[in-house]
């Protein structure tokens, strides 16, 4: 058995060899699967699931890993349950055609049937044996035994018979799926968990608050590490997905790239790149502050980058935000029509917190984004409590976080003082929060938008007027006066204050430098004359100068002339 | 229902109904076939001469008869006629069941 641990994943290896079941989420749970070569018990009460969870189990093991099923009905007719599964896309009659899997229908009537003596199940072990050999199967199902129980009545055989079944079924390795009633007190009607030791899970249909969730629970696991929580599970056209509860750790991988929020004042804003990928952005502020909007420019920037968004909508339909979207410059159709812009719209009324976050799941699951948009959270509130909100938010962001999705919330916020503290208790498990607010002045309404908070970055603190236009989202620098801040018309006033200020400025600077040329025209001139005068003086020292060094000349050739004369004599 | 009266057993020869057909299903020589076969012998040869068929398959011969033939629990008689079709379960051990079970007494 151990050797058999070929389709089973390395870090499986040490523990009992599993068989992968392809129902998304639950080999997540069950780390690896359900017991391979043994059988697992499946019984929850009616119409909650058992019989689909296991003709999945059967048909993505004949689609997706190459493993041939058995599916042996107590109950429904095998063209009976072709048709109810046909609605999953799964094409029994096809498969049944291929080879790939056999149903068999067992018909058992009380009525029908006289019991002379003793007797045994032979014909089951032949039948299920013959079927099995058919096709090679490697699954098998027994969907719900416990039907034989209301068409024999000798117990003592009976669990004699299913006894010896069960061995025999290990004996043929092939992994088995017995489905059965819940009983009163206990797991199910006949106790059918004291023949199936290895694995049991229960599935449960839970309706509070007029929301009904589907549950599943593993009870038991031997021999293996499992998820003990309950999860919810959903059934849509796609089949089951169950989905693991908590991730329990915090080990996600990080990411220093950056993803612009479409608006480029606020990317300056932080730290002049916009937002780390693969983090998550809460936007709260009071009704119609433009959170929608922010978001819509979000994700319009986001396939603007070839990158692929989702956005939920749990308020406005998905028309009518492409409509309102378009009003401010957003052409979000293009985006759908090319296929990276998904719109998911829905009531948060439509599902418990539970089935959403699934849905949630299997929608990334299956488009691959790297945005996500939630629009609002704040709606969710009234399918849970707070709490309830906060613990689905948590799971939420961590999935998006260790697939490296970004992810934006709005969330709407009360007018009330107090402000900053609702939003579902999420503005601490965000990595960057901007609050939109309505700033009242001067007889009119503004919006103002700040960074609350944004982990590992600069960014600034200023708060900033946030304006729509039919082309597109813009932050501007609110005035900060002698009034307080100024916004809108009265930002616009100031405005113009300021320019006419500097026309005027301008004006005042050019008198102010015609004025100093002059001056400085007048000294120049007043310099020139000066040297001339200098100069002047000059010339009369000089003439004095020579006519002394002329007379000095003359003087003394007159007196050499003395003397030689006198010598002469 | 179309019933034939048991308490009528013997009386109508003209009615075919009173022919009895029955297929025995046992498996191989188990303990429970092999006394299933011999009580189901004694009782047509006591309570039947002459006027049945008998027919004994070994379902592990003919293993597609089980699906055909909705075999769950072996030894299984089934009385082919006369109507209604009846299905026995067991070695047959319980003569008094099995004679009711054929309609052969009430």
């Amino acid at each position: 058995m151990s050797l058999e641990t070929a389709n089973t994943s390395n870090s499986y290896l040490s523990s009992l060899p599993k068989t992968l079941t392809g129902i998304t989420g639950l080999d997540e749970i069950t780390k690896g699967g359900l017991p391979k070569g043994r059988p697992t018990l499946i019984c929850g009460s009616a119409g909650c699931g058992k019989t689909l969870f296991s003709i999945e189990f059967i048909v993505r093991g004949a689609l997706e890993f190459n493993e041939p099923g058995v599916f042996m009905a107590f109950e429904e007719k095998s063209e009976e349950l072709a048709q109810n599964v046909a609605s999953l896309g799964f094409d029994l009659n096809q498969l049944q055609r291929d080879k790939l899997i056999r149903l068999d229908h067992v018909h058992i009537e009380r009525s029908e049937i006289e019991e002379t003596g003793e007797y045994d199940l032979d014909g089951l072990f032949i039948r299920l044996g013959y079927a099995i050999d058919q096709i090679g199967a490697k699954r098998v199902v027994l969907d719900t035994i416990e039907n034989l129980f209301s068409g024999l009545t000798n117990q003592g055989i009976l669990r004699a018979e299913l006894r010896r079944l069960f061995e025999w079924l290990k004996e043929r390795k092939v992994t088995t799926i017995i489905t059965g009633e819940r009983g009163d007190g206990t797991l199910t009607r006949h106790g059918l968990e004291e023949y199936v030791s290895d694995c049991v899970i229960l599935l449960d249909h839970r309706v509070s608050n007029q929301i009904s969730t589907r549950l599943l629970r593993i009870v038991k696991y031997r021999g293996s590490m499992h998820g003990t929580n309950e999860y919810p599970f959903l059934i849509n056209e796609k089949g089951i997905s169950v989905l693991p509860v908590t991730s329990l750790t915090l080990d996600h991988p990080v990411s220093s790239d950056r993803i612009s929020s479409g608006i480029p004042a606020l990317d300056k804003m932080l730290d002049g790149q916009g937002f780390f990928k693969g983090s998550s952005i809460l936007i709260s502020g009071t009704a119609g502050t433009g959170k929608t909007s922010i978001a819509a420019s979000f994700a319009n920037e986001a396939c603007l980058q070839n990158r692929r968004c989702i956005y939920f909508a749990f308020e406005e339909s998905s028309h009518q935000i492409i409509r309102n979207m378009r009003s401010i410059g957003f052409d979000l159709q293009t985006h759908i029509d090319k296929g990276l812009l998904k719109f998911q719209a829905s009531r948060p009324t439509l599902n418990g917190l539970e089935m959403h976050l699934v849905a949630i799941h299997r929608q990334i699951k299956e488009f691959k984004p790297s945005v996500v948009i939630l629009d609002p959270i704040t709606n969710l509130i009234t399918v849970g409590t707070v709490s309830d909100v906060k613990s689905m938010l948590i799971r939420l962001i961590d999935f998006l976080q260790a697939e490296q999705i970004t992810v934006l919330f709005t969330a709407l916020t009360l007018n009330n003082v107090i402000n900053e503290q609702t939003d579902e208790g999420v503005s601490s498990l965000v990595d960057a929060w901007l609050l939109v607010k309505d700033i009242e002045f001067n007889g009119e309404r503004n919006r103002g938008l700040y960074v609350m908070k944004s982990r590992g970055m600069k960014h600034s603190n200023q708060v900033r007027e946030f304006i729509i236009t039919d082309k597109g989202l813009d932050l501007v620098d609110v005035y900060l006066g002698s009034e307080g801040v100024l916004t809108g018309s009265a930002r616009e006033a100031q405005q113009l204050l300021e320019e006419t200020g500097i026309v005027l400025r301008e004006y005042a600077t050019t008198r102010k430098d015609r004025e100093i040329e002059r001056k400085k025209l007048i000294l120049e001139s007043k310099i020139a004359s000066l040297k001339e005068e200098f100069e002047s003086v000059q010339d009369e020292l000089n003439k004095t100068y020579i006519e002394d060094e002329l007379r000095k000349e003359v003087m003394q050739k007159n007196r050499e002339q003395m003397t030689r004369s006198r010598h002469n004599e | 229902m179309i019933n034939q009266s048991p308490t009528q057993e013997n009386t109508d020869p003209e009615d075919e109904g009173q022919h009895y057909v029955l297929q025995l299903f046992v498996t191989g020589i188990s303990l429970n076939s092999v006394r299933a076969i011999a009580n189901i012998k004694q009782i047509c040869e006591q309570y039947l001469p002459g006027k049945y068929s008998l027919e004994i398959i070994d379902v592990h011969q003919q293993k597609t008869l089980a699906e055909r033939e909705q075999l769950i629990a072996l030894p299984l008689l089934i009385k082919r006629l006369p109507l209604p079709e009846r299905r026995l379960i067991g070695d047959l051990s319980d003569t008094k069941k099995v004679l009711s079970g054929l309609g052969i007494i009430n």
